[in-house]
């Protein structure tokens, strides 16, 4: 089967699925993705159905509830289009874990296992389907880029934040120290394991303020549900009224600097 | 089961326990510098990243080939050795290993054993067995020689004192060592080690080691170390008794140069280690040094549990190199003690519950965010954040007969159960999770601000007014 | 039935689950590459000095003097020997007017025990040969030069012949043909003694020779 989206092929349409912490928590970051693709042409399909990818079920040792909701969303994509997913741990959920969570049922199991080969990124889908070069429209700025864990280990799409906000000429991307390590969130780890997760943010958060920049960027909601809520509760603590680190996912920037 | 795996209890003082590392800002500062001294380490063995991935691949075959030829190499080993002159015993617990060795030692009217690092000897807790028998058990590699000394257990199986710092060192040697003044040179507390310890080789009954690799095809028992104790605990006292768990077999000779490889470049960073010991049996009639009888115990302790499940199998690939905890986000925060168990870390959490019970391990494999670096550096490559999603079912689910693992569903709780099925019905219904989201989006500001353990160190989460769905709509 | 029985039998009752034979040649053939002898002895001395290891470049003719000088620098008077080996016996030869006492390991450890855990400062063996990609001699202890000879002295001494290096232990063991004829016990020495289980720390001379040294004997450079 012709996957319409491999490399050098550019898509008319694709999917969007969104996650739902974009859906309820980071609506604006969803919204930029879309706006983004869209400027490039692409017509951006939201299946009105989507719910969650299943893995919060799944990772927390729930597979047969995970099942049930992954079941759902294999319903949502008839049509032979990428499905670009804004991040990488949902992403990672639909690619990487979809076929063997069906392992026990052969339709859905190839089911997942054909829209697995239609997954991507966001970030991936930019550089690697569309060949996007972003135009850099804004000011001076440093920031510094967080990469979650199933971005960088599960898809391995680790380079192409560093790609696209490498390719903004005004934007230095800062160097942070343990910059492969995750920042603690892990869905329920964060609160089955509370002491530990807060020691891990902690530390990211310190590496990351360490560098200077101005904000961070990352292609994961869920990391920056973490690192951005642990920021403004320092900020609290410390009695600070506006954000030491402010942050927002990668579309949203990219969509700020190369617009007018 | 045996009495000393019930001495674990780790589910219930883990929290507490990390918890105190976490708030102790010294402890977190030399955990994660030696952490980070390990993985630079590493790196500098890993230049080419194709060499790594190949070199691993071929390690994973070679442990799985032997994996799944286990119990014929046991037979063969067991022959081969027993021709080697080796005399070979099995133990199915920790109780009877004790036995064992313990039968062996008496034998020759035993009053002090010297040993080698042998991390399965803390597994069955041999020091407690040999105590209560009236048989001194010293430990000889430096790092296990503190920890002994201190009456602590290794924080980390390849650098058993790494949560001790050189003053308290020091310390603990002026204190518990004759003689001794206080110093923290580091190099003087070698040699004072050194001085007492050559004194216990000189005059000890058994020497008592681990063992990396066994080799079916040769009878080999083979070391690896840089101290050169284990070579002295194989060959200064009269009776020399290793120990294994029964994974540890390689069937060729030639399986052991990768293996090797990836075990020294994955350890510590060094291309090789200063030696490698290479033991086929007891010395011969024309030989003048080393053991005159030699014993290998072959322990499962939950091993053949593992071994029965496809998936739960590739746990005993593990060639205990350490790196997993090395890489450990979690594990740099809160070091080997918290686990409470003798194999700390990622490879702990995977291994534990084979050895102890899911009863007594329910909620180890919670302590990772499966960030996959753990996985990722594994020169053998398990699967180590799936085995941790599989035991997070084992132990959560609701308990059903004839389970994969003892202790399934030591976890369960009805009312998470219930939490989870009411998440799948909202989340597989589109109707109810829009009715759901729509009423959490617009009622956000019921929210609570007190989000249990979330709020203790970030702001609530809040959803937000509009969800996509509907700034979506409003657009069109 | 014993427990051996009832762990084989529960592994055999497990699934059987075939692997293929792993491909070690291959992985070697494409990753590891043959080199002359001066690439190898380069590779060899690089690594194990990188090891703490000291290394002379020593020739069939110039060997005995460098160990003289060795032990004069070291101030070392008594020096372990195996006698029935050619070098133990060229180096008996050689040094005898230098005062220095030479001790033979002819009887059995529980003969002399004391002596040589406490007074033996330093043992001149041979090796068998060497592996170049780790810096590592390779010693197969006899009767003649037995296990501790090269472990219980501070200071370890190894005279090794540049064309036995090979490239890898791989190569070693499959040329040498090792799976028909492992000794009772096989060493793979990579340095001097060390530690760094205090505060990670190198420390070297932790329960071994705290100096190792070895002479490279081939064509003078
Ligand atoms: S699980 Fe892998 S990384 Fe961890 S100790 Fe075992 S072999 Fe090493």
């Amino acid at each position: 089967m012709q996957i319409q989206g491999k490399a050098g092929q550019r898509p008319s349409d694709i999917y969007f699925f969104a996650t739902c912490v974009i859906d309820q928590f980071y609506p604006g970051a969803g919204m930029d993705a879309i706006t983004l693709l869209e400027r490039e042409g692409i017509r951006v399909h939201f299946p009105e159905e989507q719910t969650c990818c299943g893995q919060p079920a799944f990772t927390s040792g729930f597979p047969d509830e995970a099942r049930k909701v992954a079941a759902h969303q294999l319903t949502l994509f008839p049509e032979n289009w990428p499905v670009v997913v804004p991040s990488g741990s949902c992403g990672g959920m639909m690619k990487l874990h979809y076929p063997g969570l069906f392992a026990g049922d052969p339709a859905r199991k190839a089911q997942s296992e054909a829209l697995s080969a239609r997954i991507y990124e966001f970030t991936d889908f930019l550089v690697n389907v569309l060949g996007w070069k972003p135009e850099d429209k804004g000011g001076d700025c440093t920031v510094v880029l967080h990469t979650s864990c199933s971005a960088r280990r599960e898809m391995g799409v680790h380079l192409t934040g560093q790609q696209l906000l490498g390719g903004l000429d005004k934007v230095t991307v800062a160097q942070q120290d343990h910059e492969a390590e995750c920042c603690g969130f892990g869905g329920t780890f964060s609160i089955k394991q509370p002491e530990i997760s807060g020691a891990m943010v902690e530390d990211k958060l310190k590496s990351l303020k360490a560098t200077g920049a101005e904000r961070v960027v990352s292609a994961d909601c869920g990391c920056l549900m973490n690192i951005l809520g642990h920021a403004a509760w320092k900020d609290q603590q410390e009695g600070r009224k506006t954000a030491s680190l402010p942050g927002e996912h990668i579309a949203s920037f990219l969509l700020r600097r190369t617009s007018k | 089961m045996s009495d000393h795996a019930l001495s674990f209890m780790p589910s219930e003082g883990f929290r507490a326990r990390s918890k105190e590392v976490v708030e102790n800002p010294f402890l977190r500062k030399s955990f994660r510098g030696a952490m980070d001294f390990l993985i630079n380490k590493r790196v500098t063995q890993f230049p080419s990243a194709e060499e790594l991935e190949t070199l691993r691949t071929l390690g994973e075959q070679i442990r799985q080939y032997n994996l799944a030829n286990l119990p014929s190499l046991l037979v063969q080993l067991e022959d081969s050795l027993t021709r080697n002159g080796i005399k070979v015993h099995w133990a199915e617990t920790p109780d009877e290993a004790n036995a064992i060795i313990l039968g062996i030692c008496q034998a020759h009217s035993a009053k002090l054993m010297v040993k080698g690092k042998s991390m399965v000897s803390e597994e069955i807790e041999l020091n407690h067995a040999c105590e209560a028998a009236g048989i001194e058990a010293m430990e000889s590699d430096m790092g296990e020689y503190i920890v002994q000394l201190a009456g602590e257990k290794p924080s980390h199986i390849i650098m058993p004192a790494i949560h001790k710092t050189k003053e308290e060192i020091a310390t603990l040697f002026h204190e518990k060592v004759e003689g001794v003044d206080y110093t923290d040179n580091v190099d003087e507390l070698i040699q004072i080690g050194r001085r007492v310890l050559r004194e216990k080789f000189l005059v000890a009954d058994i020497g008592l080691s681990g063992v990396n690799f066994a080799v079916a095809e040769t009878g080999t028992l083979c070391l690896v170390e840089n101290e050169g104790n284990g070579r002295l605990s194989t060959t200064a006292p009269p009776v020399h008794i290793a120990i294994t768990g029964i994974e540890k077999i390689v069937e060729k000779l030639d399986h052991v140069p990768p293996l090797l490889s990836l075990l020294t470049r994955s350890a510590t960073g060094q291309n090789i280690s200063t030696y490698f010991n290479m033991i086929s049996g007891p010395r011969k009639a024309d030989e003048k040094d080393g053991p005159t009888e030699m014993h290998l115990v072959l322990l499962d302790n939950g091993r053949t549990q593992a071994y029965a499940d496809e998936e739960l199998r590739k746990t005993l690939q593990c060639i205990r190199c350490g790196a997993c905890m090395n890489h450990c986000p979690v594990y740099t925060r809160v070091g080997g003690h918290a686990y409470g168990t003798t194999y700390p870390g990622p490879i702990g959490k995977i291994i534990s519950p084979h050895m102890l019970g899911l009863e007594a391990t329910k909620t180890m494999a919670t302590a990772s965010t499966l960030c996959g670096a753990c996985g990722e550096v594994c020169p053998v490559k398990i699967p180590i954040p799936e085995l941790l999603m599989r035991l997070r079912e084992e132990s959560f689910s609701e308990p059903h007969a004839n389970p994969a693992m003892r202790g399934q569903g030591a976890g369960y709780s009805r009312l998470i159960t219930m939490v989870w099925q009411g998440w799948a019905l909202v989340y597989r219904s589109p109707m109810l999770y829009g009715t759901y989201s729509w009423l959490a989006s617009r009622f956000n500001w019921l929210t609570p601000s007190n989000q249990g353990p979330w709020t203790t160190v970030r702001v609530p989460l809040k959803p937000a007014p509009k969800r996509l769905r509907d700034l979506l709509k409003d657009k069109s | 039935m014993s427990s051996r029985d009832r762990i084989l039998a529960k592994l055999n009752a497990a699934p059987v689950l075939p692997k293929a034979v792993p491909d070690i040649a291959s992985w070697y053939a494409t990753h590891r590459f043959e080199e002359t002898t001066a690439e190898k002895v380069a590779r060899f001395r690089g690594c194990i000095e990188f090891a703490h290891a000291e290394v002379y470049a020593v020739t069939q003719a110039t060997w005995p003097q460098k160990l003289c000088e060795v032990l004069n620098t070291k101030q070392i008077e008594k020096l372990l020997v195996a006698p029935a080996t050619p070098h133990g016996q060229r180096a008996t030869e050689v040094l005898t007017e230098t005062g220095i006492t030479f001790r033979a390991y002819d009887q059995s450890i529980e003969a002399w025990r004391e002596e040589m855990f406490h007074d033996v400062p330093a043992s001149l063996t041979g090796a068998r040969g060497a592996i170049a990609e780790t810096g590592t001699l390779v010693l197969w202890p006899d009767a003649d030069e037995p296990r501790l000879m090269s472990l219980l002295p501070p200071v370890h001494i190894v005279l090794i012949d540049v064309n036995t290096i090979h490239n890898t232990f791989y190569e070693m063991m499959q040329s040498e043909g090792w799976s028909g004829s492992l000794p009772t016990n096989a060493l793979l020495i990579s340095g001097p003694s060390k530690t760094a289980d205090i505060q990670v720390t190198l420390a070297y001379g932790a329960h071994g020779p705290k100096e190792l040294i070895v002479l490279l004997m081939g064509e003078a450079s």
